[in-house]
């Protein structure tokens, strides 16, 4: 009587633990929103299209170090052939250069999300958000363009969080360092995506940059990289490091003879992204009479005009 | 007759059973969002204040971090780069004048709820009672009421900031956090004004909705990114979405109110 009383119980206990962790297993709690498909990068937040000049630095909080950087940096460098396919940065996610195809990988059984990834694209390196609590490598550890990415839910907003990029293009013309770090949050509303950036660096930022770019979700496929990379002559041989001597570079004064804004604000500094710089500007400051773009430019969109931006395909 | 100890053991058993069945019972209650979301029948619904996810009161400062050139600085007259102006609202921005709205006591004009959010400003975030948050900027002096719950009356005259519903709104259906919240913000009844400060306009039948979100930083900082989406069928050819970021501030040491302007 007795073994059959304590086998009930042990029946039991065994029957209810089971029961909790098949139950966990098979109907979890879901986790986040679902982020799946083809975001198609708005360009209001954040507008960076060709028309953008070659020394604008408006707008970010870029230490001593950073500045002595864009003054050196010619932009032809990225037609050396070493470069031509070296990718670009995560940063360029939160800018928002490229459209951006999201999925995440799952376990097959559980169904739990092991990896979220943010699909690439001709030269932007695609993204892997490692969901599984796996830790970030050692500091000594080799960093690449994608850096290695983990990412939680937080509040149902994916944050995540890179670290071991090389040293690379914050975008298209400011330097970060391989210390920066970057904190993405993925925050959906029905069918926009804000997605906001922080980006952190020691080296070339005095204080964290926040970007932002606006989504919206189409059910077009986004137009991915047909074919892999390859480079060309592009006029600058191999081996060759094209830079600017001090003093030398000739686009310095580009955006201030263009669009009036003094050098100050044009070099970036923290100072120029708070309310209170207004001030400084307000008697330097030469409004344009007009919406100043060549023919190009123009037709590129550089001052923009109805048939623009075209509506997103849903 | 069996034996005491034999009873505890019949009486144990019975205890595993009930609470397997009640993890049994428990378990789609859960998964269906039974927790948190509204309070229980015939209890009136929390108020704003009280159903607060997170704190938006006290002093934030926004970061002019994106498209720098048409926020800080007026932009040129008939640059309408990256707002989708329609060929009516470029007519009417092509004949902008900043004499003539000075004239008419109209400098205010971009300083309405569908832009002034994506200047650069201070805001002063306080709750005016229960269900009404309140929004003070430094820039142009405005003053945003959100209000929570049913409005205590029909919308008055149009004004600037126009009238505005707030809701502490879920992303999903099924998470039965309160946490898991941001704070939706739809705003009718404005007056026409600028989207940006050279006369690109939004007409009267224009609606705002913004969408604001609290995020929390490693090193103590306090951000509040606010999506801002304009929708103004007669100005605009299709949703005008923006994204700010404000960083909280430790006091209003900095406030520094400054009035409309047409032309800075």
């Amino acid at each position: 009587m007795w073994r059959v009383a304590r086998a009930a119980v042990a029946i039991l206990v065994v029957g209810a633990v089971g029961y909790v962790t098949f139950a966990q297993g098979v109907n979890p709690v879901p986790e986040g929103v679902e982020l799946t498909g083809n975001w198609v990068s708005r360009s209001f937040t954040e507008w960076n299209t060709q028309t953008k000049r070659t020394f604008d630095y408006l707008g970010i909080p870029l230490s001593d170090a950073g500045h002595a950087w864009t003054l050196s940096h010619s932009e032809e460098q990225l037609s050396e052939p070493e470069r031509q396919c070296a990718f670009y940065s995560s940063t360029y996610f939160p800018y928002g250069f490229a459209p951006m195809p999201m999925w995440k990988e799952t376990e097959l059984r559980s169904g739990s999300t092991v990896a979220w990834v943010l699909g690439g694209w001709l030269d932007v390196v695609p993204v892997v958000i490692w969901m599984d609590g796996r830790p970030h490598p050692s500091q000594y550890a080799p960093h690449d363009a994608g850096g290695f990415t983990t990412g939680v839910w937080e509040n149902d907003v994916l944050t995540t969080y890179t670290t071991h990029m090389i040293a690379n293009l914050l975008h298209r013309r400011a330097p970060h360092s391989d210390l920066a770090t970057m904190t993405m949050r993925f925050s959906r509303h029905a069918d926009i995506l804000s997605l906001t950036g922080r980006i952190e660096d020691p080296v070339y930022l005095t204080e964290p940059l926040y970007v932002s770019r606006e989504w919206q979700l189409s059910s077009v496929p986004t137009n991915r990289s047909a074919v892999p990379c390859s480079s060309a002559f592009e006029g600058i041989p191999t081996g060759k490091v094209p830079y600017y001597l001090p003093g030398q570079n000739p686009f310095v004064d580009e955006v201030s003879k263009i669009w009036g804004i003094p050098q100050e604000a044009v070099n970036g500094g923290a100072e120029t992204i708070y309310p209170e710089f207004r001030k400084k500007l307000k008697d330097k400051y030469k409004r344009p009479e007009k919406c100043v773009a060549n023919a190009s430019e123009l037709q590129a969109g550089a001052c923009g005009g109805p048939g623009r931006i075209q509506p997103v395909v849903n | 007759m069996a034996h005491p100890a034999f009873k505890n053991l019949l009486l144990a058993t019975g205890a595993a059973g009930v609470a397997v069945f009640l993890l049994t019972i428990q378990e789609p209650g859960y998964a269906q969002g039974g927790r948190g979301g509204g309070g229980q029948a015939n209890q009136p619904p929390p108020t704003g204040k009280a159903a607060a996810p997170f704190d938006p009161t006290g002093y934030w400062v926004s970061l002019i971090t994106n498209n720098w050139r048409f926020r800080m600085v007026p932009p040129a007259k008939g640059d309408y780069a990256v707002i989708p102006i329609s060929a009516a609202g470029k007519k009417i921005a092509d004949a902008w004048d900043p004499a003539q709205d000075e004239a008419t006591g109209n400098q205010c004009k971009h300083y309405g709820a569908a832009s002034i959010m994506y200047q650069p400003t201070r805001i002063h975030v306080t709750w005016q009672d229960d269900n009404t948050l309140r929004m003070d900027t430094d820039a142009g002096t405005q003053t945003r009421v959100f209000q929570f719950g049913k409005p205590a009356a029909p919308p008055g005259k149009r004004t600037w900031q126009g009238s505005s519903v707030a809701v502490w709104e879920a992303r999903r259906a099924n998470n039965p956090a309160p946490s898991a919240r941001y704070l939706k913000v739809t705003t009718t009844n404005m007056l026409s004004g600028y989207l940006r400060k050279n006369g690109v306009p939004y007409g009267e039948s224009a609606v705002l909705t913004e969408y604001y979100d609290l995020y929390q930083e490693r090193d103590g900082t306090t951000m509040i990114i606010v999506t801002a989406v304009v929708q103004d069928p007669v100005y605009l050819e299709t949703r005008y979405i923006t994204i700010s970021h404000f960083k909280k501030e430790p006091d209003g040491s900095k406030w520094d109110p400054t009035p409309c302007s047409a032309r800075w």
